[in-house]
């Protein structure tokens, strides 16, 4: 049917062409140095997180990254995905204290977590976070991916980690302000935050800038995306069931319509 | 209805329903027995595409809504709920949302079929004007639909379009705070437009339903833009077409499916995973794809009020097509120097919503400028002068007569 109706194919070619490739484009913003692909084991059609690199990338953010950023969106009970037991998410959240209450005699008290407890945010609101870090807010982590797709998404985390050096010369950095390759403008609020050694890995691997960068930035592709690997499982079946479907509609198709040509 | 001698129907409670209310023998003239002419081709199928898509997002929508938060405080994190927590909430959401941009896109292409084989011409005016109303309530659906999950893309683009309303003079500044309910967009215009965005969809598919049946009265147009002559020219809907729109829905499922399960976030913009913030301006506030080529159109033209005027006298104009197109002729096929212009137009638009995803400077504004000239241009200079001066090929003599195509009978061209 395309080769006799080609103005069936040009419109949906232009069309798609608008849907999927003008339109996203809009979203590209200005980058400083290039961000580099990495490569990732949850890209790609049969993609899924690597569980070991997800229990590090946490560690990582439990150590170091959850001293100014909240992680909202997530509750302990979350981390079973990851692999941990109900025992050890109970006993991870338990290191941490929430408001609860009124109790019975009407007043607030402080309990230790819960599995069922979002993950508690390092600070009680915006405006006491801002005045612990020279009046910059440190970002809420939840979606910090999505928020980024159009630099990189977890591209854009794994370069800005590393990206921090000494500034060139000729660059002149506002005191209190790092430097980095990769942030807008070149000069970032947050200081640089990973050194080499600075935890130890409970799985013994050696915790390198760029192990914990790599690690810390799939974490987060995976808590801005938690549906990621159940999504693609179910998606492969539905286009499979779908292209058998349509050999099957096809067929019929041509036999209802053999008999009129 | 009355004139057709009543279907037989074996099975006894379907017959003492239809006695009493002929719902199966009007599915069946409707559905299966409705004679289609032979020629239709694929572009007929996404008229099935859109209102099977209509009743997917309502299913979707419906389901969603249950979980959903309509409060400035609540909602960003009760869509954030159905993402994580809610069971299969993320592929109901993914499906709903991608659903507005599959549902835009077989719109699009159906209202182009429409343009290019003269569907809207005599006597289907009314038929395509019931058409752009659909089109009309599907772009607020989908305007407030957008605002609901209320990140920061939701917020500013319900400010600038709420906005626009403030061009009107004298009483554009009170019908704005009526919108918003309030002196900012805030918390009633969130719950307002969650009402209406669950609301809208119901008035769609009445207008839908009255589509269909303006269209069963002088039946489907076809690619040659002539009438049925004789039940030679026609085929009954089912197992014929039937069979053909499976196939074309098959294949648009497919896409569909790519983009949910593969690329859910593709036509988002990674803005809108910021929650609303009324104190942090995006650096640029974009639409939706499907919104673009009007945008591009509302900021080429350097006055407020006139851009707004343009803006929906871009959509308005469509309800006019039936009455400043002259030609008597349907089919583009037939019309050599028309189908051109028309194809122009589309390029026109392509790249009108191209303009429309780019800041607002220049060469664009320039280009936005010429590509709304044409815009405009085309409806109301194009199509009203080359419906009188163009010269359409001769018309087939009926359409059986070039499907059936037989060596002892010349073509009429």
């Amino acid at each position: 049917m395309m080769k006799r109706k080609p103005l069936f194919l040009y419109s949906l070619l232009c069309s798609l062409l608008w849907a999927c490739v003008l339109a996203p484009s809009l979203s590209l913003a200005a980058e400083q140095a290039t961000v580099a692909k990495q490569p990732w084991s949850f890209r790609g059609i049969f993609g899924s997180f690597d569980k070991a690199s997800l229990r590090r990338g946490y560690e990582v953010y439990d150590q170091v990254c959850a001293s100014c950023h909240s992680l909202r969106f997530l509750h302990y009970r979350d981390l079973e995905t990851l692999g941990y037991s109900r025992a050890q998410i109970a006993a991870l959240a338990a290191r941490l204290e929430v408001e609860d209450g009124p109790n019975d005699e009407g007043e607030m008290f402080s309990r230790a977590a819960l599995p069922s407890d979002r993950f508690v945010a390092p600070f009680a609101n915006d405006e006491a976070a801002r005045t612990a870090n020279l009046g910059a807010l440190p970002p809420d982590l939840s979606l910090i991916v999505a928020q980024l797709a159009g630099k990189g998404g977890a591209d854009f985390i794994y370069a800005l980690l590393t990206g921090y050096s000494e500034p060139p010369e000729s660059f002149e950095l506002t005191p209190g302000l790092s430097y980095n390759k990769v942030f807008k403008g070149n000069a970032i609020a947050m200081p640089a935050p990973l050194f080499e050694d600075m935890i130890a890995y409970s799985d013994g691997e050696k915790a390198s800038v760029e192990r914990m960068a790599r690690d810390v930035a799939q974490f987060l592709a995976w808590a801005s995306d938690p549906s990621l690997e159940q999504r693609k499982r179910i998606g492969l079946r539905v286009v499979i069931f779908l292209t058998l479907f349509f050999v099957v509609a096809f067929l019929y198709k041509r036999r209802v319509w053999a008999r009129v040509r | 209805m009355s004139k057709n001698p009543p279907p037989l129907f074996r099975n006894p409670v379907v017959r003492w329903l239809d006695e009493r209310l002929p719902l199966f023998s009007m599915l069946r003239k409707e559905y299966i027995d409705y004679p289609t002419p032979r020629n239709v081709n694929y572009f007929w199928s996404f008229g099935a595409i859109a209102t099977l898509m209509l009743l997917l997002m309502i299913a979707t929508g419906l389901m969603l809504a249950m979980q959903y938060t309509p409060h400035v405080d609540m909602a960003f994190s009760s869509v954030q709920r159905i993402m994580r927590d809610v069971n299969y909430g993320w592929l109901l959401r993914t499906i709903h949302m991608n659903g507005a941009s599959m549902f835009f896109f077989a719109v699009y292409i159906h209202l182009y079929r429409g343009m290019y084989y003269g569907s809207y011409k005599k006597p289907r005016e009314l038929l395509w004007i019931l058409g752009v109303l659909i089109f009309l309530l599907m772009m607020a659906t989908a305007f407030t639909g957008y605002v609901l999950p209320w990140g920061q893309m939701s917020y500013w683009a319900a400010t600038v379009i709420t906005n626009l309303f403030s061009a009107i003079p004298w009483i554009g500044e009170d019908i704005v705070q009526f919108l918003w309910g309030g002196f900012s967009v805030d918390n009633p215009t969130l719950n307002r437009f969650f009402v209406l965005h669950f609301l809208l969809p119901f008035v769609i598919v009445a207008v839908v339903v009255l589509h269909v049946a303006a269209l069963h009265v002088p039946g489907s147009n076809n690619p040659d833009g002539i009438e049925v002559k004789s039940k030679r020219d026609t085929l009954p809907f089912h197992p014929y077409i039937t069979s053909k729109d499976s196939l074309a829905l098959i294949v648009f499922g497919i896409g569909y499916a790519v983009i949910v399960f593969y690329a859910p976030n593709y036509l988002n913009h990674p803005d809108n995973a910021i929650p609303a913030n009324p104190l942090s301006t995006p650096e640029h506030i974009v639409p939706e794809w499907y919104f673009l080529p009007f945008y591009a159109i509302l900021r080429a033209i350097p006055n407020k009020l006139l851009g707004v005027i343009a803006l929906f006298g871009g959509v308005a104009i469509l309800f006019f097509l039936p009455f400043l197109d002259r030609s008597k002729v349907r089919s583009c096929r037939y019309r050599p120097l028309y189908r051109w212009f028309l194809w122009l137009f589309v390029v026109d638009a392509v790249f009108l919503g191209w303009l429309g995803s780019k800041p607002a400077e220049e060469p664009y504004i320039l280009w936005a400028r010429l590509a709304t000239a044409y815009y405009f241009g085309f409806f109301l200079v194009i199509t009203p002068v080359l419906g009188i001066v163009e010269r359409p090929r001769p018309l087939p003599v009926s359409i059986s007569e070039p499907v059936l195509k037989t060596a002892s009978r010349p073509r009429a061209s």
